[in-house]
């Protein structure tokens, strides 16, 4: 055997010597595809439901009729809560528009229809972190409206009502108009929806995470030296040694997020649009919980090696999952699902909540109690599992 | 157990642990008065690391007791770590903080704050010689440099009992020197030092008192001179060759009369010669007569000879066995 051969078949030898290498090397990137080719697969595709709110203030039965319609498509998951539960649920994001009909709105456009009066108006309230809806529920308004009002107005079917897309011509137009407006608080001119904010509200939360695995795995290879032998033969509680670490890391973890988002502040044009002191308290819950999840990969993992991996996949998952590379409306329901239970989901949504969705500081009151709750519990297990006596 | 004087700073008894089914230590006991230098000797996997890492409290002991300025362990762990320094064998630094730093960290990790930590940092620098470079980098430092810090962050908050495990290893002549001279004076002010080592000649040098365990047991203990006791009337004969010592030609020296033991070794061979106050032993002139001939039948060129008093190797051989760095 040359030389090169016998160096190429001793990393091979090594490489398939540590199994849990071989095994993340194999598993990271089936699981990571797994995920992009759910979100976009167009072999299995799946109509998602867009969560959309409508406001009756007409109660006439054109209203009615064009309620039943919305209900009735696949497209749309309808609900009729009150205005402000409406506008309040489009700002949080549960929901991704609210339709408002206004009083009178039924005998308006048949008269709109038949030249008798003026076009009335449709409210269309929409978040705009996801502008990609609003071209299904115009098409959507467009065609159960008129297929409403031509039928209160003729007693037939309205053009477009098998489908095809409603004609606009001098022998036809919509007997309504759309005043479509952001749903979001706009506190100051150019507030609304910011990209740049959830972006590096996504990125700050990868890196914070990343830094935190990071600062496991070098707490596993300070246990294989004497440091950690010698911090431990000082007069010092478990809680003391242990905590200290966390505090330092969430400590580091915060100064992270601060210097990420003053450069998104100074540089992009972020603007907290909520509240300041709900995004430096979702920053530092953020920042805790991921120094906790650091700390129980170094109470979990048997040898760096080993760890390193494994730590980093759950956390690219998590990121994934938690909407940072992609927006989470885009997952498919059961993955949405699932997302509501990662921290990441809710360090983002807070971070999101405080600046562009421009919400107050109640509203960091959630997210922050959820990742204040994840922290305790990878605490409790780190502290718990914790190899004291190796 | 070694006899003290005064009430010994360390009493650790039948101290026992197993890690699965290996007994890594089965009954060790110690007793270290003030001002005294106990050397913990024993080939590779003896027990004395686990030793140490009992007495440190940083290994659960399944047995036994060890109490420790008067404070025991199992009643309150955080007491009697305030009387402990420990020297691990592996440098415990951070290498991109300060020498200084390094110190007041762990002299504040022992409780020690404000101006009282900076004076006991300054003191101990002074103390291992690194007053002028308190302000650089361990990385920067050389081996025998770090081993220096590396003890004087143990001293940083005056410990009454020093446990040093192996604190030579890997530094030069000139760094063991100053080391030491360094732990020589820390006796004489009073502390209480536990040292393992595979070099017999550093405890030959500093210990007062010395205990030989193997399998995890104690397998002799005293002063040195009483070790050598042990041995009593026996010399060394080392034998330089020019050619390396076959184990035909080890059986034909080890059956010559007054020939106790002989290895080889890279020189050539290491001999111990049976007692010389026996009343039919041939002494050393007789023995060395002896070997000499043999050489010399078989052709085997001497290229030095020297003979001494039995050392503690010798003794810790004819107790394990075996060699110290087995």
């Amino acid at each position: 055997m040359t030389a090169f051969l016998a160096l190429v078949h001793t990393d091979l030898l090594l490489y398939l010597h540590n199994r849990r290498a071989l095994l993340m090397s194999l598993v990271a990137p089936i699981l990571i595809g797994a995920f992009f080719g759910s979100l976009f697969n167009q072999r299995e595709a799946q109509v998602q439901q867009v969560p959309v709110a409508v406001v009756d203030l007409d109660g006439s039965a054109l209203s009615a009729q064009v309620l039943a319609a919305l209900r009735a498509d696949a497209a749309l998951k309808l609900s009729t809560p009150d205005a402000a539960t409406a506008l309040d649920g489009v700002r949080r994001g549960s929901l991704r528009a609210v339709v408002t009909v206004p009083a009178g709105f039924g005998a308006q456009a048949v008269a709109a229809l038949q030249g008798r009066a003026d076009k009335p108006q449709l409210a269309l309230a929409h978040d705009p972190s996801q502008n990609v809806v609003l071209p299904l529920l115009r098409g959507l308004l467009a065609q159960h409206v008129s297929q409403a009002v031509a039928q209160t107005a003729f007693g037939g079917a309205a053009p477009g009502s098998d489908g095809s897309a409603p004609r606009r011509g001098p022998e036809f137009s919509m007997p309504f108009t759309l005043q479509e407006t952001s749903a979001l608080v706009q506190k100051r001119a150019g507030d609304g929806y910011d990209s740049y904010a959830h972006a590096f509200a996504g990125m700050g939360v990868q890196f914070v995470l990343l830094m935190a695995v990071d600062t496991g795995i070098a707490l596993l290879l300070m246990r294989r030296t004497g440091l950690w032998q010698r911090l431990r033969a000082a007069p010092l509680s478990r809680l003391q040694l242990l905590g200290s670490r966390v505090a330092s890391g969430a400590v580091i973890g915060l100064g992270v997020f601060v210097v990420v988002f003053g450069v998104a502040i100074a540089v992009f044009g972020v603007r907290v649009q909520g509240s300041l002191p709900g995004l430096l308290a979702v920053m530092a819950a953020t920042a805790l919980c991921s120094a906790t999840l650091g700390l129980m990969v170094a109470a979990l993992g048997r040898s760096p090696e080993a760890t390193r991996g494994l730590a980093i996949l759950v956390t690219l998952l998590l990121v994934m999952l938690g909407g940072a590379w992609v927006p989470s409306f885009l997952f498919p329901p059961w993955l949405q699902t699932a997302a509501a239970w990662t921290p990441t989901h809710w360090a983002v949504q807070g971070m999101d909540a405080m600046t562009w969705r421009a919400l107050p500081l109640a509203d960091a009151g959630l997210p922050v109690a959820v990742l204040l709750g994840f922290a305790a519990l990878f605490g409790a297990v780190a502290l718990w599992r914790f190899p004291w006596n190796d | 157990m070694p006899s003290t004087t005064t009430a010994p700073l360390l009493d650790a008894r039948h101290l026992a642990k197993r890690y699965g089914t290996r007994q890594a230590v089965a009954d060790v006991s110690l007793q270290v008065a003030p001002g005294t230098l106990l050397g913990l000797l024993g080939p590779n996997g003896a027990g004395k690391s686990t030793t140490l890492s009992m007495i440190a409290g940083l290994t659960p002991a399944d047995g036994g007791s060890v109490t420790i300025a008067g404070q025991r362990q199992a009643d309150d762990p955080a007491a009697a770590r305030r009387h402990i320094g420990l020297v691990t064998q592996d440098l415990a630094l951070h290498d991109m903080l300060s020498a200084r730093r390094n110190l007041l960290l762990f002299g504040a990790l022992h409780g020690l704050r404000g101006a009282a930590l900076a004076q006991r940092a300054d003191v101990v620098l002074a103390q291992v010689g690194l007053a002028d470079r308190a302000g650089d980098a361990p990385a920067t430092f050389s081996g025998g440099m770090k081993r220096r810090l590396h003890i004087a962050c143990a001293l940083v908050h005056d410990p009454a009992l020093l446990l040093l495990d192996e604190p030579t290893a890997g530094v030069d002549p000139q760094s063991r020197l100053a080391i030491f001279g360094m732990l020589e004076a820390l006796r004489a002010a009073g502390k209480a030092l536990v040292y393992t080592t595979h070099h017999m000649e550093e405890v030959e040098r500093l210990a007062d008192q010395l205990v030989i365990i193997d399998h995890g047991r104690v397998v002799a203990e005293g002063t040195l001179a009483a070790l050598r006791q042990r041995l009593p009337g026996r010399q060394r004969l080392d034998i330089a060759l020019a050619a390396t010592a076959d184990e035909a030609l080890l059986a034909a020296v080890r059956s010559l009369p007054g020939v106790h033991q002989a290895d080889a070794r890279p020189e050539g061979l290491a001999l111990v010669l049976a007692d010389s106050t026996a009343p039919d032993a041939p002494g050393l002139a007789g023995c060395a007569a002896v070997v000499l001939a043999l050489l010399s039948a078989r052709g085997i060129t001497v290229q030095h000879l020297a003979s001494q008093r039995a050392t503690l190797e010798d003794v810790f051989i004819d107790l394990t066995g075996r060699q110290l760095r087995d």
